[in-house]
């Protein structure tokens, strides 16, 4: 017990971003798993209906209970969010490692390509692919997924750089290890807790990018809701049903926190 | 303590000039009074009265073109460039005599070989394609004498006044070489700039040979996000928008007055009869059965709104009938009707609609919801309003919309000849012989009442084989700033700026 809170005391981020998440977590997974109501399902007798027992958190303008959109929301937002990051991450580990550990030719031109997509704000690279290939829950999920590659690639590889100097990288070497074996069994281990704080943040900027989106029109197409669509519908309601939007926007900042914070306790420690 | 009161009186004789000179500067703001709209969208289409296609771009070029004889707000045909005209016994030549004074914004004067030039580019009689469908029935255009211009056509149409009256017939000069980018014309308000996605100018026309519009500089606005609208009238960057939905108003300060009219449009799911699984009439028939019109109104528009049953408004009560009942919801009987199709577990589909116009978003939502009940899964694709147009209406590139259409000129014809099978405008691909054939009738009966007859069964054939899910004719709210007055309802999908005034004019 004491020493959990010298821990807490030594990184307090860490914890309270984590303590967020799974308090945001347990709501989301409540809703979605318990919620009597269809996130779809229109009632006319319930418009803008108040918080009630029957609805937690009100209805929207269409009487849909807003507590199972909202979960349901934040879920398709959350799932998104892990697999645009799952893509960045396993592509950027794989291109990142073979340029940083070989270098050369083939290192000058990924990199270069590399600089020149992360040169682009990314929410214009988005809407050329939407344009370009349409709009919809898994096509967001690519080309997010795409634009996050570049980022990851580059904290691998000047990891890899870094390690593959290093004595116990030369001595697997001597001991006669195979490049591949040396890439994935001994260094890659060694950079998971960098890689670990910079997937957490990359994974609030992907929750920040599908809401964004969403919220342009160009992601999440309706009746499905995501955190970002959601809160594009309660924009209409600003000034007559504020709550609407006050607890979608507090749900996107509350998880976006949590990450944050996460993130920076992760970075602290590795 | 003098000191502060000497510093004192410094500030306020300081302040003297200050106030006068906002004083000052007040009176002139009245004096070229100005109003700034907010319109949806940006008008891309062109700004050619001949080429504009899209509703929103005729209604701003009302403001701007007329024809030979224009709509008043009653519905009524009166003249404008042309003073009076006559139609001969046989009812094949109608006579235009030129209004004396007409003048072009670039201030020449419109001479016989204007109409001469418009009507015949609007009729395709000089080589280039039928621009307005309505006028192919035009053999010849004359030059009778100076001022008078005689037309002639193919077959008696006692339609043709109000396809003149189109704005889309306008009268433009044949001297103009560029009509789509430099828009000439006779209208109250003459064209000064457009920025594209952002703004038109409009301004008064001196020269306007009718009543003359009252205020000065008109400001069309582009806002494209149907969220931001209300935030724009609220902020005062907007003083006046059209077509707004119900929740929109509720949210307005006090400093906007809401009026209520109808928009004289049929809201509908328009069905691309050429595709799977739409080329079935039963499929049709129940997505009209399971579509609850009720439901969709209570849930978007607190139930304002008229229901319809056809592509017939009922502000053309002449030739309008109640046909809204024609489908009762009525999931069981859907769900036979999809099985007698073929598709007992039903199927799913894709809804394209334009993003900026939110009451179409919500009522594709309602629908997208009400079809999971017949196990008809629809999604919603939402496009910019470009995209829509290119894709949905020009290259019928699509499965389903919500839309409202509306009548491009003031005859009920307007409202049913796209639905004609080779009609250019027909983006429903709606097909049937007996259609075609009874539209056709229509040019070769003269008795009106007979011709009306011809009317109510179209409809009747449009909501038996349930070419569309329709909907209504929507309610319109136009939200106008309280420092103005005026604004005028009319029959027709058009503003009318030159009405507007500042309260006291």
């Amino acid at each position: 017990m004491k020493n959990l809170m010298f821990r807490i005391r030594k990184n307090p981020e860490m914890y309270i971003g984590a303590a967020i998440i799974v308090v945001m977590l347990a709501i989301i997974i409540c809703g979605v798993i318990f919620s009597p109501y269809d996130p779809d399902a229109m009632d006319a007798s319930a418009k803008f209906a108040d918080p009630s027992p029957a609805h937690p958190m009100g209805c929207d303008n269409f009487g849909r209970d807003l507590y199972a959109r909202l979960s349901i929301g934040g879920a398709t937002t959350l799932f998104i969010a892990v697999a645009t990051v799952f893509i960045g991450v396993i592509f950027g580990i794989i291109i990142g490692a073979l340029t940083g550990y070989y270098g050369g030719v083939v290192d000058e031109i990924l990199m270069r390509f590399n600089d020149a997509v992360l040169a682009f704000p990314s929410i214009l690279l988005a809407l050329v692919f939407i344009s370009l290939f349409g709009s919809g829950t898994f096509k967001v999920i690519i080309s997010l997924g795409i634009l996050f590659i570049p980022s990851f690639a580059r904290i691998v590889r000047s990891e890899f750089m870094r390690c593959s100097k290093l004595d116990y990288v030369r001595s697997a070497r001597l001991m006669g290890a195979g490049d591949l074996r040396i890439m994935f069994v001994h260094i890659l281990p060694n950079i998971i807790p960098v890689l670990l704080s910079s997937t957490v943040i990359g994974f609030n900027n992907a929750v920040l990018a599908e809401a964004s989106m969403s919220f342009l029109g160009i992601g999440v197409q309706p009746p499905s809701s995501s955190l970002g669509r959601m809160l594009s519908e309660a924009q209409a309601f600003l000034f007559s049903e504020p709550s609407y939007a006050i607890i979608t926007g507090v749900t996107i900042a509350l998880i976006v926190l949590g990450f944050s914070l996460l993130g920076d306790g992760l970075k602290k420690n590795a | 303590m003098s000191k502060r009161r000497i510093l004192a009186l410094v500030l306020c004789v300081a302040l003297i000039p200050a106030v006068a000179l906002t004083a000052c500067s007040g009176d002139k703001s009245d004096a070229s009074s100005k109003i700034v709209i907010g319109i949806p969208q940006d008008l891309e289409d062109s700004l050619d009265p001949h080429e504009a296609t899209a509703a929103g771009t005729r209604e701003v070029l009302f403001n701007v073109y007329e024809g030979l004889l224009k709509p008043d707000p009653t519905g009524d045909i009166v003249p404008a460039v042309a003073s009076d005209y006559s139609v001969s016994v046989d009812g094949f030549t109608y006579s235009f005599i030129l209004r004396d004074g007409v003048k072009f914004h670039d201030g020449t004067n419109v001479e016989a070989e204007d109409v001469k030039y418009s009507i015949e580019k609007c009729a395709g009689l000089t080589g280039g394609q039928v621009l307005i469908a309505g006028l192919s029935n035009i053999e010849s255009v004359e030059i009778a004498d100076k001022n008078l211009i005689d037309i002639t056509l193919k077959e008696p149409d006692m339609d043709f006044p109000a396809y003149i009256a189109n704005t889309n017939a306008a009268i433009i000069p044949r001297s103009n070489s560029k009509p789509a980018t430099n828009p000439i014309g006779t209208g109250p308000y003459m064209y000064v700039s457009r920025s594209p996605q952002d703004n038109i100018v409009l301004k008064k026309f001196d020269g306007y040979w009718g009543t003359p519009a009252n205020i000065e500089d008109v400001t069309l606005k582009i806002i494209p996000n149907a969220d931001s609208i209300v935030m724009n009238l609220n902020g005062g960057a907007v003083d006046m928008f059209a077509r707004l939905t119900v929740t929109q108003t509720q949210q307005l300060n006090d400093n906007f007055e809401v009026l209520e009219g109808e928009m004289n449009l049929v809201q509908a799911l328009y069905l691309n009869n050429a595709v799977k699984p739409f080329d079935n009439v039963d499929v049709r028939r129940a997505l009209s059965y399971a579509v609850d019109v009720d439901n969709i109104l209570e849930l978007t528009s607190e139930k304002k709104g008229f229901p319809v049953g056809s592509s017939m408004f009922p502000a053309f009560s002449k030739y309008y009938i109640d046909l809204s009942d024609s489908y009762p919801t009525d999931i069981e009987k859907a769900k036979e009707l999809l099985a007698s199709a073929g598709y007992p577990d039903g199927f799913s589909f894709s809804i394209t609609v334009p993003s900026n116009y939110q009451p179409h978003v919500e009522a594709a939502q309602v629908i997208s919801e009400q079809l999971k009940k017949i196990g008809v899964n629809a999604n919603i694709k939402l496009v910019e309003w470009n995209t829509w147009l290119s894709d949905v209406y020009t290259a019928r590139n699509y499965e389903a919309t919500v839309i409202g259409v509306d009548a491009s000129s003031l005859t009920a014809t307007a409202m049913l000849d796209r639905f004609v099978s080779d009609a250019e405008n027909n983006f429903t691909n709606y097909s049937d012989p007996a259609y075609d054939e009874l539209f056709a009738k229509l040019y070769i009966t003269p008795g009106d009442e007979e011709r009306v007859e011809i009317y109510k069964e179209l409809q009747k054939n449009l909501a038996e084989n349930a070419a569309n899910v329709y909907i209504q004719d929507m309610a319109e709210f136009v939200a106008l700033s309280d420092k103005y007055e005026g604004y005028t309802f009319y029959p027709l999908y058009v503003q009318d700026f030159a009405k507007l005034k500042l309260k006291g004019q």
